[in-house]
């Protein structure tokens, strides 16, 4: 009890902060201000600039408001009182054109940065990236390898300085991926595919999450990413692969079936085609084809990546 | 015939027993409704209640009984709003909470729900029946009957909401009732069905309102009272009326679709089979989004009301106004996408989208500087009404920073569906709608009710009120940048708890603004005779509505106003104009009250309720009783009267049969029409009492 009353001290917070767990534990206090990978802090750029930008309207206003407030109140009778005054083309032209010139400067800010943030842009890299296709199950998330031949519920397990580029879909509701620390965010849409390229900068121990409500197991929908260097992803691969449990249609239907605060699963093997026939499950219409994920597709994908890319 | 075929799906295990929680809420909501309804037949109210209120087709009743409906369904959201607090601050690690996941996710649906569609709808559209036609110098709307309707299909729904307490369970995929999972797969319960029936009867409603009110304000104004010279708080209900007739069918049509989803097993928005989810998500923002600025608009007309009014002085830059408003309505159909860039669709969509959001920022920003420069050289008086509206101005622009900051799709990909959104949303809604309300409750009610409100508990409501909305949203604010998804029902990160108990906090010192706002409700009743209003214009105001008696008789004005300037009443006042008609009178045409918009109320929650219960002898019949009472009503040739001129010249000097009135401080019509409207000293005291 006297642990709660502690708590119920809300202004304590200032002085927590060696409460929550340090370092890579992946609750950053400010997660989103904290970025571990390039979107993230293109991202958090961007939220600073367009909040400059803003300040620019905002303090006005609210200086004014309250300088108007006392300066114009009824007991001040030295003020200048103007009670016919209405209209004035200059005041109109200002109110008008400021705000207009911020939306301008914002605009274009936006214009670039959503071009450049959109999350189906490969990330340019020397290193080859890697696809993980991923599913939203109710209530995990299931993590499929397709140039490992490996799988993983509700751990990512990602080499740090690779580019990952994600295939995401659902077998079930509606969700979202999202990874706060490296940024980008997106819908997982049963039928659809929606992909989000990501890298994380240096290894550590991150939160993901889904983000869309989805029914009971919802607020335990999240898992753990963990960034490593590349060759202690490959002894991870290589240990992973010599496990028994593979992943095939049966697997799935278990998986399929409702479950919370589900502990990592892996898989040492996973069976061919398994994320397009959950895609095609629910869009029978959909060419089969893959489209960027096959292993043997990414050779030639990764050098057309080279010359997409522009910024570092 | 089996017990399905009489009450389809319903049975005994329907109601909530073994949840201490939603049997308390209930039993508490069954008592207090059987209390008063004791004490009404106690003092034999139900015939008036019945014959003046229930039956009524005046504007100014109807108006009322809508602002009393949103309040009660203010104080059921509000309770969601505190369990919502109240568990997410213990549900941390090894902490629970106090409620299931099943029932937590009910509670923010609901609460959602209700506040958008049966606290802030209720509640605009309340105060713009008692104040429209009044400001535009008619003596009701276009189609008083269609008026009475509108307010029974609303209070139907808005008790079908209240009966899934009681009877069944509320819908748990948010207020948005987002598919696949609002599906029958997903959501197998007769939950979403409630939440499909009440948005859908609630919204025929709210679209008939709008039909009625674009129809009284184009048609029926006073002679002189061109499209510029209408006050500011009637044009925005204008841009909110064809905001209401665009938006409302799009909800209809996606809700029937969704129905017929649920109910014979289509396939629009299911995963696979066609189906495409993302069909309802664009069609139901298509309608949510300018379903925003229906709530925020009729606010901001009266803010530009309260703001001229207690600054005493002229509404700075009218005709920039009246643009902004309709650019603000414009572009609110261009931007719906803005709520889920999430989706994928690719970069020209998103910036596309993007840009048009901050392109609303402009007009928007533009309202701000003119209530500001109205301030400008004015003699602000701090009453309650100028206080809300600068809470408003101040909060609102932090809201605005917040969700341009929002609309940048990059900035988006990291702050979507978090806690950042809530308070994003809040930070508009609260100030940007409810403050005006409360601005206009306080503005209008001695108008309303011949008696003002007790100032001394209106500033402390206030207070409490915004410092509470700051405790409790600025952490979420917060919380959003720490990555805090919203809608979480548990989580394990300590980090957060704090901030939740901050925020817990604030609810509660918004309970206090809500206790204070109940206090001086009672307050001013017992006051009332101090706090009388005999001029009909209390606070010195500009528009028409000021220039009748407080309350106006039933049918507003004995003769119609001429109009010849903007700011009608106060160019009357200051030319020496005569406001207050003088015989001879002429006889008045008036529309009789019914009871047939309360049976319609009746059978289409009947029919609701049916359908939810997938009763179908039930649905049937109250379908055609529905259909039937309409073609009597369409066929009833006794629906008005004409009331004789001696009729009108006795109420006018003795007063008004109905009112609380008493007869002699209406004054003889010679007396009061013959001066020139200046206020009584005395009366003069009695407003500005309690200003600053």
């Amino acid at each position: 009890m006297k642990k709660i009353w502690l708590k119920l001290l809300p202004f304590l917070w200032l002085a927590q902060s060696g409460y929550a767990c340090e370092g890579d534990c992946g609750n950053s206090r400010w997660a989103i201000l904290d970025p571990k990978g390039p979107i993230a802090a293109d991202e958090k750029t961007l939220i600073l600039t367009a909040f400059g930008l803003m300040l620019i309207v905002v303090i006005p206003v609210i200086v004014m408001t309250f300088a108007f407030a006392w300066k114009y109140r009824a007991s001040n009778q030295s003020a200048t009182y103007t009670p016919k005054w209405d209209n004035s083309h200059l005041i109109e032209w200002i109110v008008w054109t400021i705000p207009a010139f911020i939306v301008l400067a914002l605009g274009i800010l936006v214009w670039r940065s959503t071009h450049d943030l959109t999350p189906e842009k490969p990330l340019v890299s020397t290193l080859k990236p890697i696809t993980v296709e991923v599913v939203a199950l109710n209530w995990k998330w299931l993590f499929i390898y397709p140039g490992q031949g490996i799988a993983t519920v509700n751990q990512l397990m990602l080499p740090a300085g690779t580019p990952i580029t994600f295939h995401i879909t659902s077998d079930s509701v509606m969700n979202s991926f999202f990874i706060p620390r490296l940024g980008g965010q997106i819908y997982a849409m049963a039928g659809m595919q929606t992909e989000l390229n990501l890298l994380a900068d240096t290894p550590g121990t991150y939160q993901g999450l889904n983000t869309q409500m989805s029914g009971e197991g919802f607020s335990g929908m999240h898992f753990e990413v963990r960034a490593m260097t590349p060759q202690e992803f490959q002894g991870w691969v290589n240990s992973v692969k010599k496990g028994q449990l593979k992943l095939d249609g049966m697997h799935l239907k278990q998986l399929e079936v409702p479950s919370e605060n589900v502990k990592p699963v892996y898989f040492s093997g996973v069976a061919p085609m398994l994320f397009e026939s959950i895609l095609q499950k629910y869009a029978p219409d959909t060419d089969p084809t893959p489209h960027h994920d096959a292993p043997h597709e990414h050779t030639a994908h990764a050098t057309e990546l080279k010359i997409n890319r522009m910024t570092p | 015939m089996n017990a399905s075929f009489f009450l389809g799906k319903l049975t005994l295990a329907a109601i909530p027993y073994q949840n201490p929680i939603v049997m308390g809420a209930v039993v508490t909501a069954c008592l207090l409704g059987l209390l008063l309804m004791v004490w009404i037949t106690y003092q034999k109210h139900w015939a008036y209640l019945w014959g003046e209120w229930f039956t009524s087709v005046d504007h100014k009743r109807i108006g009322v009984m809508y602002i009393i409906l949103a309040v009660v369904m203010m104080l059921r959201g509000f309770a969601d709003a505190i369990m919502m607090r109240t568990h997410q601050a213990l549900a941390e690690g090894m902490g629970q909470g106090f409620l299931p996941p099943e029932h937590y996710n009910q509670v923010f649906s609901a609460h959602g729900t209700i506040m958008i569609i049966f606290v802030a709808m209720p509640f605009f559209i309340g105060l713009m029946n008692y104040v429209v036609p009044l400001q535009i110098g008619a003596r009701d709307v276009a189609y008083p009957f269609l008026n009475s309707v509108s307010f029974w299909l609303t209070a139907a729904s808005a008790l079908l909401v209240m009966v899934s307490l009681a009877v069944g369970d509320f819908s748990q995929a948010g207020w948005t009732g987002y598919p696949p999972f609002s599906e029958k797969e997903f959501s197998p319960t007769t939950g979403v069905d409630y939440w499909i029936w009440s948005l859908q009867l609630g919204g025929i409603g709210t679209l008939l309102t709008g039909i009625n009110f674009f129809v009284t304000i184009v048609r029926l104004r006073a002679p002189g009272m061109t499209m510029m010279k209408i006050p500011v708080f009637t044009w925005t209900i204008l841009v909110t009326t064809v905001l209401i007739m665009l938006s409302f069918p799009v909800l209809t049509a996606t809700l029937a679709l969704l129905t017929l989803d649920r109910y014979f097993d289509m396939h629009f928005f299911t995963n696979g089979m066609g189906g495409n989810q993302m069909m309802f998500t664009n069609l139901f923002w298509i309608w949510g989004h300018p379903e925003v600025y229906i709530v925020i608009l009729p606010a901001f007309g009266i803010f530009s009301e309260v703001v001229s009014t207690f600054s005493n002085k002229r509404l700075f830059g009218y005709v920039s106004m009246v643009y902004a408003t309709i650019a603000i309505a414009v572009l609110s159909f261009v931007v719906w996408l803005h709520h889920f860039f999430t989706m994928g669709a690719g970069a020209d969509v998103n910036a596309f989208f993007g840009i048009a959001t901050m392109i609303i920022s402009i007009p928007t920003g533009v309202k701000m500087f003119n209530w500001l420069f109205t301030m400008f050289r004015g003699r602000i008086e701090f009453t309650t009404p100028m206080l809300w509206s600068l809470g408003f101005i101040v909060t609102f622009t932090v809201g605005g920073m917040t969700g341009v900051l929002l609309s940048v799709p990059g900035a988006d990909y990291v702050l979507h569906n978090s806690e950042f959104l809530v308070a994003h949303f809040h930070n508009m809604l609260i100030p940007g709608a409810l403050f005006g309300y409360f601005a206009g409750y306080s503005y209008w009610f001695p108008k309303m009710f011949g008696f003002q409100l007790d100032e001394k508990w209106g500033r402390r409501a206030f207070w409490a009120w915004l410092s509470g909305f700051y405790l409790a949203f600025m952490p979420l604010y917060a919380l959003g940048f720490m990555g805090m998804p919203r809608r979480l029902e548990h989580y394990d990160n300590p980090v957060w708890q704090p901030y939740l108990i901050a925020a817990l906090l604030g609810t509660a010192l918004v309970a206090l603004g809500i206790f204070c706002q109940g206090v001086q409700l009672f307050v001013s009743i017992r006051n009332r005779n101090a706090l009388r209003d005999t001029t009909g214009d209390l606070w010195n105001s500009h528009s028409l509505e000021w220039s009748t008696t407080s309350p106006p008789p039933f049918y507003n004005f004995a003769k119609l106003p001429q109009v010849q300037a903007l700011d009608a009443f106060a160019h009357m006042k200051e030319q020496g104009i005569p406001h207050r008609a003088t015989a001879p009178f002429a006889p008045i045409h008036m529309p009789r009250n019914t009871g047939v918009g309360v049976a319609m109320g009746a059978f289409t929650f009947a029919f609701g309720f049916a359908m939810i219960w997938y009763i179908w002898w039930l649905a049937v019949v109250s379908l055609i009783a529905l259909l039937v009472t309409v073609v009597m009503r369409a066929n009833d040739e006794n629906v008005d009267y004409t009331l004789s001129a001696d009729e009108v010249a006795r109420i006018e000097s003795n007063g008004l049969p109905h009112s609380a009135h008493a007869p002699s401080t209406v004054g003889a019509p010679e007396g009061v029409a013959g001066e020139k409207h200046n206020r009584p000293a005395g009366t003069h005291d009695l407003a500005t009492q309690g200003r600053e």
